[in-house]
């Protein structure tokens, strides 16, 4: 897989000097340390400000949100307003509000996309540590399918595995996950290659530590940060996928999210009838989650591996 | 440039003794080709299990959805069985399926009761249509605004082309697509649209140059959703590597010969950093053909995205089945690309 060398040029412990780092100063002390760097990086600190916002609004929702706003049958707003008193973002088809559907929609973005993150984060992390662990045929036969999985078309695939499982949030949250762990457990495998390349693993080994306590205890807290730093990476595309798989009508089909919305805006005919204000507001939602994630992302990043600085 | 290359090449190629080692000329090439087709036909293969499995053992009972609703009798069910296949043990289903798609046979649709083959390659040509169009427009702009941008990291320039690849990267796709539909085809306020909503042609126009044009004016928004996407990638890819060049012995060369700072950008720093961007590009061109799906499905393009939408929405599986097929043979086809034309770009792995 030659073309794959320059894009692994972030791996740098692999062909560092066997000089023992342990005299190197720590690139920040501690948990203060981090905090006061991650406040220094004004867009991480942005990023980290809408996810508060949003995580607080999807949390609260249902305090001042009731399920008869949500209701089709029970509302009683004018079909397909443009924005008035009472629905400061308009009506959709059936009289809801815009504003309530988009803020009740975050709930299902968010934790289908936090869910899919956390599945692809198990699998990828487990995959790349036992393969960058046991060399020999498990390694390579792991590799060899995190390369084709890599390879695999992520979308075509995702919608053809919920079709068959069927629709509802089970199902997107499994294809998100099967399409996505494969970067993620190439990621941890070339940390874990380089981790076990250190002194301090052969004196635990020499200890007589077997396999997994190796890879539990010593190795798996040294990869931690980096597997930290792509998760929040992997939440920005996993909302972005859950929009998609959403919007293709994958989802729970009595559900409300930003992509089901947009799905019954095109369908219902919100686009031929010039109704905006019904398509801004959750493409618009969802493109700021993405950013927040991503911004913070990147800041982390930013802290954690500096080299990174200069390609940011 | 070409005198440094020369230098490193002849030190380099001495004590391997290539020159004068008598190989023909060649064949290197021939066992790397070899090689990258005999893995990317196990790519397929593996392609084939994952569909197999995902479409034939998977869901429940595919009979039971073709006679849904339909009083049937045992009989008919057995019958209908038999003409499936799937009365045959799991191995043997699964060598059918191998050969029938090798074959091209890739089953009848359920819901256009039409050969999946034959609607695939129907819908083949809009697809690539949109996605060389979008392709070539992205590519083009993304690597010139990605050489720009790194040359001067940190210029006002920069700044804006990052801060737009970032945020267009977070926009989903069909979204960003419906918001050109009704900004430029349905109109906001009074501001009326001036281009067609959807499809690919318009059936009253006929005949030579009008049908051209008018299929030009319905490949302008879909495309440009594409490019707006998709350009913000191969901007960062582009901007990384000249970022990474910046620092390097040779360009210092260069600007010690005299070069004005556009022929050391030009001829040195640029082709260097092309490599990793053009396979980056070539990886990224099999998925953009799945980034087709939602595309297509916002502007009712008649190419295979849509049609698996339409697959989808039934659901058809051997309709996507079929596109599922299309859709990774043409990642892999595209990563074996990737790998050829590494080789000829970069002196480097031709030597190894």
């Amino acid at each position: 897989m030659t073309h794959h060398e320059p894009l692994t040029k972030a791996d740098p412990p692999v062909a560092a000097p066997p000089v023992a780092p342990v005299t190197s100063k720590p690139r920040h002390n501690g948990f203060t340390g981090f905090i006061r760097s991650f406040l220094r990086i004004r867009s991480g600190v942005a990023g980290l400000g809408i996810l508060v916002v949003f995580a607080l609004l999807a949390l609260c929702a249902p305090l001042f949100i009731s399920h008869n706003d949500l209701d089709v049958i029970k509302v009683d707003g004018p079909s397909l307003h443009s924005p008035t008193d009472g629905y400061p973002l308009g009506t959709d088809q059936e009289g809801r509000s815009i504003l309530l559907l988009v803020i009740w929609g975050a709930r299902s973005s968010l934790s289908i996309g936090l869910m899919a993150t956390v599945l692809t984060v198990v699998l990828g992390s487990a995959v790349g540590l036992i393969a960058g662990h046991y060399g020999g045929w498990i390694g390579k036969a792991l590799m060899h399918l995190t390369d084709w999985f890599i390879a695999l078309p992520g979308l075509p695939l995702a919608i053809s595995l919920s079709a068959v499982i069927g629709q509802g949030t089970a199902s997107i949250t499994i294809a998100i996950a099967i399409t996505s762990w494969s970067s993620t457990a190439r990621l941890v495998r070339a940390q874990t290659l380089a981790v076990e390349a250190k002194p301090f693993i052969e004196r635990a080994r020499a200890l007589g530590a077997g396999g997994p306590q190796v890879m539990l205890r010593h190795v798996l807290p040294n990869v931690t940060p980096l597997i930290l730093v792509s998760s929040t990476l992997t939440v920005a595309s996993a909302i972005l996928s859950e929009a998609t798989l959403t919007f293709l009508g994958l989802g729970d089909p009595t559900g409300i999210s930003w992509g089901a919305m947009l799905n019954s805006a095109l369908s219902g005919g919100a686009v031929t009838s010039g109704a905006w204000w019904y398509l801004y507001p959750p493409g618009i939602a969802i493109l700021i989650v993405v950013l927040g994630f991503t911004l913070t992302g990147r800041a982390v990043e930013t802290i954690l591996n500096p080299r990174s600085v200069k390609t940011r | 440039m070409a005198d440094t290359i020369d230098v490193i090449g002849a030190v380099a190629a001495k004590p391997a003794g290539a020159p004068e080692g008598g190989r023909p000329k060649g064949s290197g090439f021939a066992r790397y080709l070899v090689t990258k087709l005999v893995a990317a036909a196990i790519s397929f293969l593996v392609t084939l299990v994952i569909g197999f499995v995902l479409f034939s053992l998977m869901p429940a009972d595919p009979v039971q959805s073709i006679t849904r609703g339909r009083p049937t009798s045992d009989a008919q069910m057995a019958r209908l069985r038999h003409q499936l296949g799937l009365d045959q043990s799991v191995p043997e289903r699964f060598f059918h399926f191998v050969t029938d798609t090798l074959t091209g046979h890739l089953g009848t649709s359920w819901e256009f009761q039409q050969p999946v083959s034959s609607l695939i390659g129907d819908r083949l040509w809009p697809t690539l249509l949109l996605m060389g169009t979008a392709t070539v427009i992205s590519v083009l702009l993304g690597l010139w605004l990605g050489v720009r941008s790194g040359w001067r990291h940190g210029s006002w320039l920069d700044r804006i082309v990052t801060g737009a690849s970032l945020t267009l990267w977070s926009v989903p796709t069909f979204w960003l697509g419906m918001i050109l539909l009704i900004t430029f085809s349905v109109g906001i306020g009074p501001f009326p649209g001036f281009l067609p909503a959807g499809g690919m042609s318009d059936p009253a126009i006929t005949g030579g140059l009008d049908h051209v044009v008018d299929v030009a004016k319905h490949l302008v928004l879909p495309c440009l959703t594409m490019v707006l996407v998709v350009f913000a990638q191969y901007v960062s890819v582009m901007r990384s590597s000249i970022i990474d060049e910046l620092g390097s012995p040779y360009l210092l060369t260069a600007r010690a010969k005299g070069l004005r700072d556009d022929d050391v950008r030009r001829r040195h720093a640029v082709p260097n950093a092309l490599l990793p961007s053009v396979t980056m590009i070539f990886m990224h061109l099999g998925t953009v053909l799945g980034g087709a799906i939602t595309v297509e499905t916002v502007y009712s393009w008649p190419g295979l995205g849509q049609l698996s939408y339409q697959a989808l929405k039934v659901p058809d599986l051997p309709l996507l089945q079929g596109t599922f097929i299309v859709f990774s043979a043409s990642v892999i086809l595209m990563n074996l690309l990737a790998d050829v034309v590494y080789r000829f770009l970069d002196p480097r792995v031709r030597a190894q």
